[in-house]
């Protein structure tokens, strides 16, 4: 196959960038996104120019490191993959593919497709954590879980923190990462004692760094490579009113 | 949490914007309930005018109370978020491909601004009567009351009057399909759903609103109201 790429280049944070033209020659269908990458990058290299700076780690999709709009959808048009799962016969011969990195305030580019994404986490320090005692763990069947609880905690836990949510929001809303990690610990008992103050620190966090409000497009849930359902929004949303609420009654009632 | 904070935060706002939405929704479905009286004839529509301005005058002045701050808090929170979804995303993309969002909610912000167009100009038009393109102010029927009958089919056959009018109602159709929908869910009440972008109720709040306010200036054009 050969292909064209328009990818995003800039040196530095600091620094202007534009998008640039590449000829990728020769490359097979069965090559995955991010070696197809690795390959123009060895041509360009060759050639004495600086390669294209793009994050990875895993290539299997667990990480979350790799993340970059294709032809304008977040992560390629592969639904429920990461960038690197995507392969080359997602593409036809001949095509035209334009590359950028995740666009978001909160998120200023390193170099090239590379962003900093710190901004998720100091909302995960905020209030992503459960109190649990050191020494040695209890048996773990003491504590019942509901299925459906642990199933759709586990449908939650399953965020890996790309950013691609981010990336895909007409808003540049971080609500589905926010909401993906206060409804795994708040769905199991582990995560009750703090469940509220959670709830209302990482959402002040979310706003702090800057991401836009979450209208409820859609188009994080299609984007993210877990899948992970807007159902969590509803539910952060659900945690926030009420810890509001009681909140309130603390102060009236001068407990807490 | 402070009430203060509670206001600050995206979600405060979001949740303020879906209250003052389901507030809307809750008028606009008694608002044209009230229009299809129309079908009924002029006696029948005039007598309700007449009810909720003699009898009625009190809670009317409530309801309008409570009309205009939600308005003006639903119209405030929409500009305050939309401004800080700009600043979240300063350098945008060359490519972006939506893959799952509707009409309906890609029309919120601009549909949104002709409604409150529209709502200022229908006030002006049937409440106040300033704007009186068909000539009607101050006309009353046989018994007595305001000719708001009257008032509708004469509007009605000018052209431009019904364009705006039907064109405000599609907005209005479009923003609640989303709207109805999205409401309920930033106010945290949602079943865990397979497909949560599937929207029923919605979907017939919005039909049912656009056609029933739909269906007086179409009357008026088809002759059946006349």
């Amino acid at each position: 196959m050969n292909l064209t790429l328009h990818v995003w280049r800039q040196p530095g944070p600091d620094a202007r960038g534009g998008m640039e033209r590449y000829e990728a020659r020769d490359i097979s269908p069965d090559m995955s996104f991010l070696e197809m990458l690795d390959v123009v990058n060895e041509s360009l290299v060759e050639s004495g120019k600086p390669p294209i700076a793009f994050d990875h780690d895993c290539r299997e999709g667990i990480c979350g490191s790799c993340g970059m709009m294709i032809n304008g959808v977040a992560h390629g048009p592969m639904r429920g993959t990461a960038t690197c799962q995507l392969h080359m016969r997602s593409f036809g011969d001949g095509d035209t593919i334009y590359i950028e990195p995740w666009r978001s305030r909160a998120f200023p580019v390193i170099k090239d497709l590379v962003v900093n994404r710190s901004a998720f986490d100091r909302i995960i320090a905020s209030g992503g954590f459960i109190t649990a005692p050191t020494g040695s763990p209890q048996d773990a069947n003491n504590i019942p879980v509901a299925k459906r609880d642990a199933d759709e905690a586990m449908d939650a836990a399953a965020c890996i923190g790309c950013g691609a949510c981010v990336a895909a929001c007409p808003n540049g809303s971080a609500s589905l990462f926010t909401a993906a990690k206060i409804s795994h610990l708040g769905l199991l008992p582990q995560g009750q004692p703090e469940r509220e103050r959670r709830a209302t620190r990482m959402v002040a966090q979310m706003d702090a760094e800057g991401f836009g409000h979450c209208t409820l497009y859609g188009e994080c849930q299609e984007a993210c490579p877990k899948q992970i359902s807007i159902d969590t929004i509803a539910r952060m949303n659900r945690d926030f009113l009420v810890a509001t609420r009681h909140e309130h009654e603390e102060k009236v009632l001068g407990g807490g | 949490m402070h009430p203060l904070a509670f206001y600050r935060s995206t979600i405060g706002k979001k949740i303020i914007m879906g209250v003052t939405g389901l507030i809307g929704i809750a008028f606009v479905i008694l608002h044209m309930a009230g229009n299809l009286q129309a079908f009924a004839g002029p006696r029948k529509l005039n007598a309700y005018g007449a009810m909720l301005h003699g009898p009625l005058n009190e809670l009317l002045w409530v309801l309008r109370i409570i009309l205009i701050v939600a308005v003006i808090l639903h119209v405030l929170m929409a500009y305050q978020l939309t401004m800080r979804s700009r600043a979240a995303r300063p350098i945008g993309y060359e490519h972006r491909e939506p893959q799952v969002s509707t009409l309906a909610a890609r029309t919120m912000k601009w549909g949104g601004v002709l409604l409150l167009a529209f709502i200022i100009f229908h006030i002006l038009h049937f409440t106040t009567q300033t704007v009186d393109p068909a000539g009607m102010r101050g006309m009353t029927d046989v018994a007595g009351d305001r000719d708001v009958y009257g008032n509708i089919v004469a509007s009605f056959q000018i052209w431009w009057v019904a364009v705006f009018y039907i064109a405000a109602m599609i907005a209005l159709g479009l923003h609640l399909y989303h709207g109805a929908w999205s409401s309920i869910r930033t106010l945290g009440y949602a079943k865990a759903s397979p497909n949560p972008l599937h929207r029923r109720i919605a979907l017939v709040v919005a039909i049912v609103v656009w056609l029933g306010f739909t269906l007086v200036p179409l009357g008026v054009i088809a002759g059946i109201i006349r």
